[in-house]
């Protein structure tokens, strides 16, 4: 059985998949699914209850809560994927060169991810705000850094494994050279766990993006992103619930989400893996 | 030594290997050469320093662990072992060619064997198009005789069986038409059936390209049909070299001789085969002197095998052994024939 055919048969994946496909279309076509405006304020129907035209109710500024979450979908799911995007592309690097010529180097760049992972993400991200300053893209780039630990580690494993095998060897024989070996022949077969842990990781940047907008580091407002409206709804927890219920919610699902759809692909691509972990 | 001039020269060379348990010695003062168009056979058990006295050639050893710790290797007026890092590069897969022993292995599972022959050429000549590149390819397919070549190009490896896979092996190996051809163990890890068709194409391939070729083997019954001349190696050093009837039918070495008694023959039946006795040595502390002495029956406790490496000498034309004692092999052959109750003299058969 191929790999995708036995994605398809994943339930929970394939779930998870769908749920993304979702968010995807209304992110998308955000415009045309609602007829409330993310941004302008309202204040004459402030703090409504979910009704008829307002299905998930108003906020504090009488902004329509699910127009707000559509499009915070575009905001949130574009940091998650682009802070992902920075971390691998700065962790598999440094991944392929740390197990590729090993001793002093590898050694030096171990010890970098060491002392990165022994901070929670949400917490070497939020130092880095408090250095680079609030916005799209110091979000991107803060979240992005804090997972790179994650992503040297794998491919320094996936490098060290692959290294060993006969057709590295049967490639230098043919007088390949080390960045060719390096691509063609590690890299290109060490993909399956990296695009494993890419979909899982896209789950924890939204979540410490959020937390980030919850703390009112992320994005400024009024941009609306799920954690930001989390935070805004705070204050009403008692009175309005549904103003970050909803938002969390929103959270919560693209994070499963994702979830679902990486453990789905880690069966699909490497069963070996899920016997290990069994 | 025939007029013409040897191809490849290899001259005292000495590797070692780092481990937790000490500096192996893996390869100790090895001589030898190789002519043109020759196939050259090496020999010995596993740990005789086979395998890594062929790979340090192109500096294919892992360093660390492994460090050359002498010789020379003399090609076309150069000393590969001071050649650097690019210089090699440029020679590995077009003066040298290997074939490695595992062709289940040896290619990359995500390439398509056809992409992975062409890389063999593109490596080496970047101005070849992916045309020209592919055209080559399916014919090298065709020349190692895999069926449907335009159809197996573009097939990964696991569509491959095991003997399929070393012929494109072989065909990755010839592609630039390398004056050196080294196949390190080619049929060891294949079907017995296959082996000989394997064999057949290796021989075949060699004969297309030109090329001189070193046969490592522990298999003697591939050595006696495809080889030249024959190095048998133990512990590490060459014990015994010479054209493969001459070893063959009348070794000079104790170890040479033990590994032909060993064999069982259908001219003649036999209750028992003769065995060496003891365990291959330690590569970590070798024996001093002769490191078969150990076990060598010709010792007779004789402080030269202990104490004096022996030299190798020329027995008679073109054969050397390294041992101290060859006058006494015709003595050493007729009591193990006594004891075993088969004569093991060979005459030529």
């Amino acid at each position: 059985m191929d790999s995708w055919a036995r994605f398809r048969t994943h339930k929970p994946a394939m779930l998870g998949a769908a749920i993304l496909v979702l968010y995807t279309l209304l992110a998308i076509f955000a415009p045309w699914v609602t007829p409330h405006d993310p941004v302008q304020q309202q204040l004459v129907q402030s703090l409504q209850t979910p009704s008829a035209e307002f299905w998930l109710g108003t906020d504090h500024l009488g902004r329509d809560v699910l127009t707000r979450i559509l499009y915070g979908t575009r905001i949130s799911l574009f940091i998650g994927i682009a802070a992902v995007v920075v971390g691998m592309g700065i962790g598999i690097p440094l991944g392929v060169v740390s197990g590729f010529y090993g001793r002093a180097t590898d050694m030096v760049i171990q010890r970098i991810a060491d002392i990165m992972f022994s901070f929670p993400s949400i917490l070497l991200a939020l130092a880095l705000v408090a250095v680079l300053g609030v916005g799209l893209n110091n979000v991107i780039i803060a979240v992005g850094v804090a997972i790179i630990p994650i992503f040297i580690r794998l491919v320094r494993g996936q490098v060290l494994a692959v290294r060993e095998e006969a057709y590295v060897d049967a490639a230098r024989a043919i007088g390949a050279s080390d960045l060719r070996i390096l691509v063609r022949h590690v890299l290109a077969n060490s993909w399956a766990p990296i695009i494993v842990q890419a979909t899982i990781s896209i789950g924890i940047t939204i979540l410490v993006a959020a937390g980030l907008g919850f703390l009112g580091l992320g994005v400024p407002s009024p941009t609306p992103e799920w954690g930001a409206m989390l935070g805004e709804g705070r204050n009403y927890i008692y009175s309005h619930p549904h103003m970050s219920t909803f938002p969390g919610l929103a959270i919560f699902l693209a994070v499963i989400a994702f979830n679902l759809m990486g453990d789905g692909l880690r069966d699909a691509l490497d069963p070996r893996l899920r016997a290990l972990e069994a | 030594m025939s007029a013409t001039e040897p191809l490849l020269e290899v001259d005292g060379l000495s590797v070692e290997f780092d481990t937790p348990e000490g500096v192996v010695k893996a390869v100790r003062d090895v001589s030898w050469n190789l002519m043109p168009g020759e196939t050259l056979g090496i020999v010995g058990e596993s740990g005789s320093g086979k395998s890594v006295s062929v790979m340090s050639l192109m500096k294919l050893i892992p360093t660390p662990p492994g460090r050359i710790v002498a010789g020379e290797v003399r090609f076309r007026d150069r000393d590969l072992l001071k050649l650097s890092r690019f210089q090699l590069r440029k020679l590995r897969g077009k003066d040298l060619a290997m074939v490695f022993q595992d062709p289940m292995s040896s290619l990359n599972p995500v390439q398509t064997v056809g992409r992975q022959i062409a890389e063999a050429m593109t490596v080496h000549d970047s101005k070849l198009s992916d045309n020209e590149a592919r055209r080559r390819s399916i014919e090298l397919l065709e020349v190692v005789g895999v069926p449907q070549a335009d159809v197996r190009f573009k097939q990964y490896p696991h569509q491959f069986s095991g003997g399929m896979r070393q012929r494109a092996m072989i065909a990755m190996a010839i592609a630039n038409r390398p004056p050196i051809l080294i196949a390190d163990e080619p049929t060891t890890a294949l079907d017995v059936t296959i082996q000989a068709q394997v064999m057949e194409v290796l021989k075949d391939a060699q004969k297309k390209a030109g090329a001189a070729m070193v046969l490592i083997t522990h298999d003697l019954g591939l050595i006696a049909e495809m080889a030249d001349r024959v190095i048998v190696m133990y512990g590490g050093r060459v014990v015994e070299v010479g054209d493969v009837r001459t070893v063959f039918h009348n070794p000079q070495h104790p170890y040479t001789f033990g590994l032909m008694a060993s064999l069982p023959r259908l001219d003649t039946q036999t209750e028992t085969l003769p065995t060496i006795p003891g365990q291959p040595p330690s590569l970590i502390t070798p024996p001093t002197g002769c490191a078969f002495h150990p076990r060598c029956r010709l010792k007779r406790d004789r402080l030269d095998c202990e104490q004096d490496v022996p030299p190798l000498r020329e027995v008679t034309t073109e054969h050397f052994s390294a041992c101290h004692h060859t006058d006494e092999m015709d003595q050493l052959i007729e009591e193990v024939s006594a004891e075993v109750g088969t004569d093991l003299t060979r005459g030529e058969s």
